[in-house]
């Protein structure tokens, strides 16, 4: 299992070769202009992590066009790194888009292979493509157990919060979807009882901040989110839904967003609109992706690496 | 305003030049067909008679829906790469869309009095 190379990414290269002189290695690495890096020798390390989880995403099964004909096979790759992880993972987390058309034979089909995971439980949030025309009825029948109400929910694994959100809706013409008040008010109560020293973990389909707003790449009411978040130490936030990994930082809460494991899609604004992108031939399992995030008994955000199916 | 009028009379001659065509059709509904394209409805405006049946088609690699803004009509569920959604429009009104996967897509069909 190899990390993800940024060949674009000269600190990157510089600061291994510094580890390595230094006797130790490098953790993670992260795109997007921003560098994080932990040495292997601290208590990061996979051995000495408390545990470690694994987010998937935007599956898209059903997909058949020519930006990825086969997206089972992608996913099924995924699935593949996934269980070649030197420690398995604690449990997996798939942010949304698990189907293309929320059709339940789409959903059968991914189950199937989830069951391949090596993993102890999974857990899940609707995309957009999960709740066509149904509110996500048949996307709940499937994946919703655990859940209450009308699809989101939380629970605590060793010491980390862990909360599932659905902001796919709720769309509005024109506008970003959100997540309603009635899903902020459970939210709120929810982690009214938690001490601000407790690890957060946030988890939603799209993102949890406004990456890109022509294209909906954003949720209205983060900021009545953030404000519940906002008193504790460390706080991560994982979406998916853009097909590509961005980060950012804002105080003590980071947002990431994951590659998926069916097709690309452009960088904000580098297209007249979002989409299926299509890669030249070889060049598709370099822009999907699984992402493993571990979890410390130390203060600080959880340790994230990202890595391609071409390198998985 | 000069604009208009001339396209009203050319469209009188059209219509006049057309009458024998146009007795053939008097039994075919009328019919308009909007593309769903590179994440816009095209034309994003269409302007029909009472009775118009609009069919839309999807030519994206990715699914769209048609939901009516203030729900005064049935919208499509997801409409995968080619397939067609269509909807008759039989009062007169201005009756405002979007896609609910993609909500920054609009679109309007303006019914005309009869």
């Amino acid at each position: 299992m190899k990390q993800q190379e940024h060949p674009q990414d000269e600190d990157r290269r510089k600061l291994l070769k510094c580890m390595a002189w230094a006797g130790g290695g490098v953790l993670w690495a992260m795109k997007g202009g921003v560098l994080s890096a932990q040495t292997l020798d601290a208590a990061t390390a996979a051995g000495n992590a408390d545990f470690s989880f694994v987010q998937i995403s935007d599956s898209h099964i059903g997909f058949h066009q020519d930006a990825n004909p086969n997206v089972l096979g992608t996913l099924q790759q995924a699935i593949g790194d996934v269980n070649g992880l030197s420690v398995a993972p604690s449990f997996v987390i798939h942010t949304g888009d698990v189907s293309h058309l929320s059709k339940p034979e789409q959903f059968d089909m991914a189950q199937q292979a989830f069951k391949g995971i090596k993993t102890d439980q999974m857990f899940f949030t609707p995309g957009e493509h999960d709740t066509i025309g149904d509110s996500g009825a048949e996307f709940f029948k499937h994946f919703g157990s655990g859940s209450s109400g009308k699809g989101w929910y939380s629970f605590d694994y060793r010491g980390l919060h862990c909360v599932g959100l659905v902001n796919v809706l709720d769309f509005k013409p024109g506008g970003l979807v959100t997540l309603g008040d009635e899903q902020l008010e459970w939210v709120e109560k929810d982690l009214k009882h938690l001490s601000s020293s407790t690890p957060i973990l946030v988890f939603a389909h799209i993102p949890l901040w406004t990456v890109y707003e022509p294209w909906g790449w954003g949720t209205a009411d983060a900021p009545r989110l953030y404000s519940y978040l906002k008193r504790f130490g460390s706080v991560t936030v994982l979406n998916g839904h853009i097909h590509q990994i961005q980060q950012k930082v804002e105080g003590n809460m980071t947002f990431y967003t994951a590659r998926g494991t069916a097709y690309p899609q452009p960088q904000p604004g580098a297209a007249p609109n979002p989409g299926p992108l299509t890669v030249p031939a070889g060049q598709l399992a370099s822009y999907l992706g699984i992402r493993q995030v571990k979890h410390v008994s130390v203060k600080g955000p959880l340790a994230v690496t990202d890595t391609s199916l071409a390198l998985g | 305003m000069r604009k208009y009028i001339s396209m009203l009379m050319l469209a009188s001659v059209c219509a006049a030049l057309a009458m024998g065509a146009v007795r053939a059709a008097d039994t075919a509904p009328p019919a308009l067909q909007v593309k769903i394209f590179n994440y816009k409805f095209d034309p994003e405006t269409v302007t029909v008679a009472p009775g118009t049946t609009v069919t839309w088609t999807n030519k994206d690699e990715i699914p769209h829906t048609l939901a009516s803004t203030d729900k005064s009509f049935q919208g499509s569920g997801g409409l995968d790469t080619g397939d067609s959604y269509s909807y008759t429009f039989t009062k007169p009104g201005t009756y405002s869309y979007y896609c609910t996967l993609h909500p920054f897509m609009k679109g309007q069909v303006v019914v005309t009095e009869e």
